[in-house]
This record gives C-alpha cells, structure tokens and sequence, in this order.
C-alpha cells in the first residue's frame, strides 16, 4: 500500500515535471514565434514595409527558431545590398529569396539593407548542441589562426575579431547558427554562390574541407553574444585576401 | 589737373575693361542646360528612335530576351515549356549572332507573320499572334530602336524540344488553327481611347498570352479570348478578364484599373508574381494616357461568365475547418488585413470582395499565402509593401483552412480548399 503510493506520488511528480517542461517549450516557442508575426506601428514606415521579411528573418532582423534562416541585424548594409542584389538578379540562388525581391529597385533594396543594418536586438541563445572537444579545438584554431600551411586565413583577419564583420561588405559570424554556415560554406566550395571578384571567400572556401566547415560551423555558434555587436570599421587591418566586395 | 584727368581716364578706362572682362567671363562660361527640354531639338532619327523605345517596353521584349543579370536583347534565356526548352534568340544589332543584318521589311514580316528572316517558322512563344496586329510605322520605330541599342555578341542557343514538336513542319498545322494574320482594325463605333487601348492590349501588350487559356497545343482559341488560364510552367493562374468574379473590370473604376497597371497596386488589389513583372518591366513606362486607354478598353470588355457561380452546397465548409482558419487568419494575417479583410489599400490589398481571392481557382491565393510576394517597385509606388511567405509556420491543413476562410469570410462567395491543392503548390518553387 505504502509502496503503491510511493509509486504513485512519483508518476505524478514525473507527470508534473513533463507538463511544466512542456508549457515551458511551449512558451518558449511562442516567443520565439511572436518575433515571427507581423507587427507594426504605421502603415506609413520602413517597419511596415519590411513585414515581408519578418516571418524567417524576424521582426528586427534578429532570425527565428527556424534553424535555417540567418540572423541579418547588425550586418553591414554594403554586405546586406549585395545579397539582395544579387538574389533579385539570380546571381545568388535560393529561390525564396529571389521570388520575394525579384521586381524591387535598388533604392528600395539599399533603405531595406539599411534598416537592418542599423538594427541590434538581443543574441538568440547559443546553441548547446553536443560537439567534442577535438572539433570544437580545431573550430577555434581555423576561425582564430587559420591554417597558414594550407593557405587557410583566420576568419577573424576579415571577419573582424569580434566576429562582427566589417565596413562595408564583410558580414558579421556571430548569431549564426551551424547549418546556415555549413550550407554557404559548401555553396562557396563548390561553386554555387559567389561574391564580386576578386571572389576572396572562395579562395578560403575551396581549401576547406568538410570536417574543416563543420568545426568552423560549431565553434562559431557556441560563442556568446558580443559586447559590441557593430562592424568594424572598413579596412583598419590588411586582409590577406584581396575582396572585391570591399572595394 | 592734368595728372588727375589722366588719372581719372586710366581709372575709367580700367572699369571699362572690368566690365567688358567680366561680361565676357559671363557669356563664356557654359552654365547650365536650359530648364525647357522642348528647347533641345530632336531631329527626326531621334524621334523615331525614343517611340521605339516606349514600344518596346510596351511590348515587353527585355522580359525574354535578356538572361536575369544578362545584357538587354542578348537573349538566351530558357523558356520551358509542355514541350521542351526554347532559348529566347539574340535581338541586339550583332551583325554576326543578332538581327544585325536585318532590314525593316524582314522585321516586319517576322512580328507580322512569324516567319524569321532566313524563312523559318517561328515557335508561337513568340507572341506574334499578337504582334501581327502592330503597324507598319510602329514596328519600323522598334526596328529602328533595336538597331541603336549595344551589340552583343553572343551564339543563339539551340531548342531542346522533345519529338515531335521539333519538327519546326508541324507549326504550320498549328498555325491554321490558331494564327489569324493582320494588322488592329480599328472600330469605327468606338471612341479613339477605346481604340488605342485595344490597340495597346491585344498587339504589344500580348495579355492574350496569359489571359486567354493554353490547350494541349499550346494554342488559344479567339473565342475564349481574355477568359483566362494556368499560365503553362509558371503555376499562377491569371484571371478572366471578362468574368466580374474573377479579374473582371466591369465594376472596378477608371483610376484603380489604370493603376493597377501602371502602379502595381490600387485600392481594389495588388499585382504579384508574372503580373507584377509585366508592371516593372512594362507597363510602369506607358503614358498614363496610354494606361488610362488600356483601362476604358478593358473595363468595356463584353462580361461573360462560362461557370454558374459555386453553388451554396459547394459552398458548404466544414466548422472545424473554419475555426482553424479563423485562428490563423487573426495570429498572422489581421494586422495587416484587418479582422473585417478590410486590407489597408493600396498597401495591404482588401480580401473582402477581392474576386482574386474568391474566384474558381484558389491558386494565386495558396500560393501567396505560401511563399508571401512584393508588388513591384515601380516610378509611382517605388517602396512597395510585402507579404511574407508562411510556408514554414503553417502546414497543409492550416493553408488549406485559412485560405478557406477568406474565400467565405466577410459575405465572400468562394468555394472551400482542400489541403492537398496546398500540398501540391507547395512542392513547387516560388517564382
């Protein structure tokens, strides 16, 4: 008798305990999801305008739960405009994109890059994805140092070492989650997508292998949020690749 | 005395160069353009070249002859079709891989009858079924526009058309059903607007193209002109023009149909997908009288409906259905659309009474609610709202649900939606 109900008490705190995780997953989803609806306050302002963006890419540029689309806020607005450019012209595929901005004029897509350049909302929690320590130290040496008998760059020579890009081309790492940075830098290697020549990320993306991409990947999303989320300012260091998308 | 007079006339004569200096310094200098751009005389070369300019963007010619990111004209871009790849041909004057060579009489011949300069017989994605109504003058001032723009040299691209439609013979078949020779005739019952709209719609604006039905063929009957179709390969479905259910004008106003052609958004609906191309490309150009004489002519379109409207038992949804989409609709779409799908015109299109929206086919309306779209940018309306896509926050059944609700909601006379029309546009990719 004793024991049954000992037993008892226990399914229930175990019960309990599913419920409150539950409302707990369900609560975060919610908030997370919230930043995914459209709002706004004036029909009459860039805000409204940009609503078109806000289910993938959320309200203020910050991403959403989905795990594939990026977070675009803070990035520099010369490396934002080139996307967008390049997705209306079809020069970057990813056929989403390229259907939504297909029929916009550059000034418009210049305001849009600018608005979310501009914004700086809150990191998203890091992920906490298991990784073992043999990846996570390559990771960090490739995006810290590089791999100079390989003619690998640091990450941070052009992604600033802060990881937060730089002025006026080179977009922020951080925020970004590892299979956003596994797709484009695959898409890099293999020759799917491409920035203005001299095309500096493809010389780093085709000396990397797959393992290589997956390090880099999971170290950068397991890093904490920034202090200062801003761009570097353009060109206070030397690169070590020339880029056209910094001329 | 004589010192000062001497004096004085040095003085004096110093101003006088001053002045003369300073006038010639003024009459010199190149300044500005006069303000007035009448006063800079076009000669007649000019003239013929800047109306062939305009005519071109009437007909839309850079929409398939240039590759995306490509040079205007130079053509090949991939069209696909029921039937196979055709690779839009180079259109710049390159004497080598363009129409360089041409002359206006085999410029003429191809838009009037179809028939390319070396004899051969043109594939009707071309639409000079439509050309064939342009004028003499009008095609010489393209001609003569086509001729001033870069040359490109670039090799034209071979069809990969599957058997039999390769057999280039075969279109003379098609051509005995489906082509009717001549240049617009205009009607004489009718007013001068009237007539440069229809001019303007059935010749270079090719709107038969889309808005007329294909049939296995790829041919569109004249008797079914305008009462609308799936646009082959594309998966929109562009709307009757003479049905008041679907995109028929007949109640809509001068100015909102006008402007939804040459704005891209009006305060009765909004252009998207292939439409909205024909605006930034195309239409965005024209005059607004030439928008407004495409309006009159196409609000006068005789109204026939080849459906009976959706019976009340086709229109029956089922409650749970409803309430679904009901939730929906006030979660992601009422903020912009408002609880009464009142829309917020011409930035968020109205829903209620939109008979895009409530027309047989539900496919525009699955399709927006999928992959979301922007009105084109265009010179009166060059920040255009957007819609963004919901295809990863909402599943089949939720799609199927709130695209049901607006066909029905509001006194909207629509027909449900079943999830597995959201499936099957869903697989697709949005273009």
């Amino acid at each position: 008798m004793h024991h049954r109900s000992r037993v008892l008490n226990k399914m229930r705190r175990t019960r309990l305990a599913l419920i409150m995780a539950a409302l707990q997953a369900a609560s975060a989803s919610a908030l997370a999801q919230s930043d995914a609806v459209p709002a706004f306050k004036q029909v009459d302002s860039i805000e409204a305008r940009v609503q078109g963006c806000v289910t993938c890419h959320g309200q203020r540029g910050q991403g959403t739960n989905n795990g594939y689309f990026p977070r675009i806020a803070g990035k520099p607005a010369g490396y934002l405009y080139n996307q967008l450019i390049a997705f209306r012209d079809g020069s970057r595929r990813y056929s989403p994109m390229n259907y939504l901005v297909a029929y916009l004029p550059d000034a418009y897509l210049r305001e849009i890059a600018e608005h979310f350049a501009k914004q700086r909302p809150p990191f998203a929690a890091k992920e906490t994805a298991p990784v073992d320590s043999a990846t996570t130290a390559r990771g960090q040496s490739l995006v810290t140092a590089g791999e100079p008998s390989k003619g690998i760059p640091a990450c941070i020579a052009c992604h600033g070492a802060g990881l937060t890009g730089m002025e006026p081309g080179i977009p922020g790492l951080v925020g970004l989650r590892p299979t956003y940075i596994v797709a484009q830098l695959t898409r890099w290697r293999v020759g799917d997508r491409h920035a203005a020549e001299p095309d500096c990320m493809k010389r780093v993306a085709v000396r990397l292998t797959d393992a290589d991409i997956a390090a880099v990947a999971a170290w950068l999303s397991q890093q904490a949020a920034p202090k200062d989320p801003s761009p570097e300012s353009s060109n206070l260091v030397r690169m070590p690749f020339a880029c056209g998308s910094q001329r | 005395v004589s010192k000062l007079r001497l004096g004085l006339r040095i003085l004096v004569a110093l101003a006088v160069l001053a002045v003369i200096a300073i006038g010639a310094i003024v009459w010199m200098h190149p300044g500005a353009l006069p303000n007035n751009p009448k006063a800079v005389a076009t000669n007649a070369t000019t003239q013929v070249i800047n109306r062939g300019e305009y005519l071109a963007r009437a007909g839309d010619c850079v929409a398939c002859h240039r590759m995306p990111n490509g040079k205007a004209f130079a053509g090949g871009r991939p069209m696909p079709t029921p039937f196979g790849a055709l690779y839009v041909p180079n259109i710049t004057p390159d004497d080598d891989t363009g129409i360089g060579k041409w002359t206006a009489d085999d410029f003429y011949r191809m838009m009037h009858t179809g028939v390319s300069r070396d004899g051969t017989l043109l594939y009707p994605a071309m639409p000079f079924a439509s050309y064939t109504k342009v004028t003499r003058a009008d095609c010489d001032a393209i001609f003569a526009y086509l001729m001033s723009v870069t040359p490109v040299k670039q090799q034209n691209r071979r069809h990969e058309l599957k058997f039999p439609f390769n057999k280039r013979d075969l279109l003379l078949g098609w051509r005995a059903l489906y082509f009717n020779e001549g240049e617009y005739a205009a009607d004489a019952k009718q007013s001068a607007e009237w007539n440069r709209g229809a001019y303007l719609v059935q010749s270079l604006g090719h709107c038969a193209m889309c808005h007329t039905a294909i049939n296995a063929l790829g041919g569109s009957s004249e008797s079914k002109a305008f009462e609308g179709g799936m646009i082959p390969n594309q998966n929109w479905y562009a709307p009757s023009l003479t049905s008041n259910r679907e995109a028929g004008l007949g109640n809509w106003d001068i100015q909102d149909i006008a402007d939804l052609l040459q704005v891209g958004a009006s305060h009765r609906g909004t252009t998207y997908g292939p439409m909205a191309e024909v605006v930034y490309n195309s239409l965005q150009y024209l005059t607004d009288e030439d928008v407004k004489a495409m309006a009159v002519y196409l609000k006068a379109l005789p109204q026939r409906d080849t459906e009976p409207p959706p019976t009340s038992q086709a229109r029956l949804v089922n409650p749970t259905v409803m309430e679904m989409g009901r939730k929906a609709y006030a979660t992601q779409c009422a903020v912009c659309h408002g609880d009464e799908g009142k829309g917020n015109a011409p930035a968020y299109p109205p829903l209620a009474g939109n008979q895009s929206i409530t027309m047989s086919s539900p496919v525009n309306s699955i399709r927006m609610v999928l992959n979301g779209g922007y009105a084109p940018g265009t010179k009166k309306n060059p920040r255009p709202h957007g819609m963004p896509p919901f295809s990863h926050i909402l599943n089949d059944d939720e799609v199927a649900a709130v695209v049901t609700y607006i066909r029905v909601a509001w006194g909207n006379s629509g027909t449900p939606v079943a999830p597995a029309q959201a499936n099957e546009l869903r697989t697709l990719l949005p273009e």
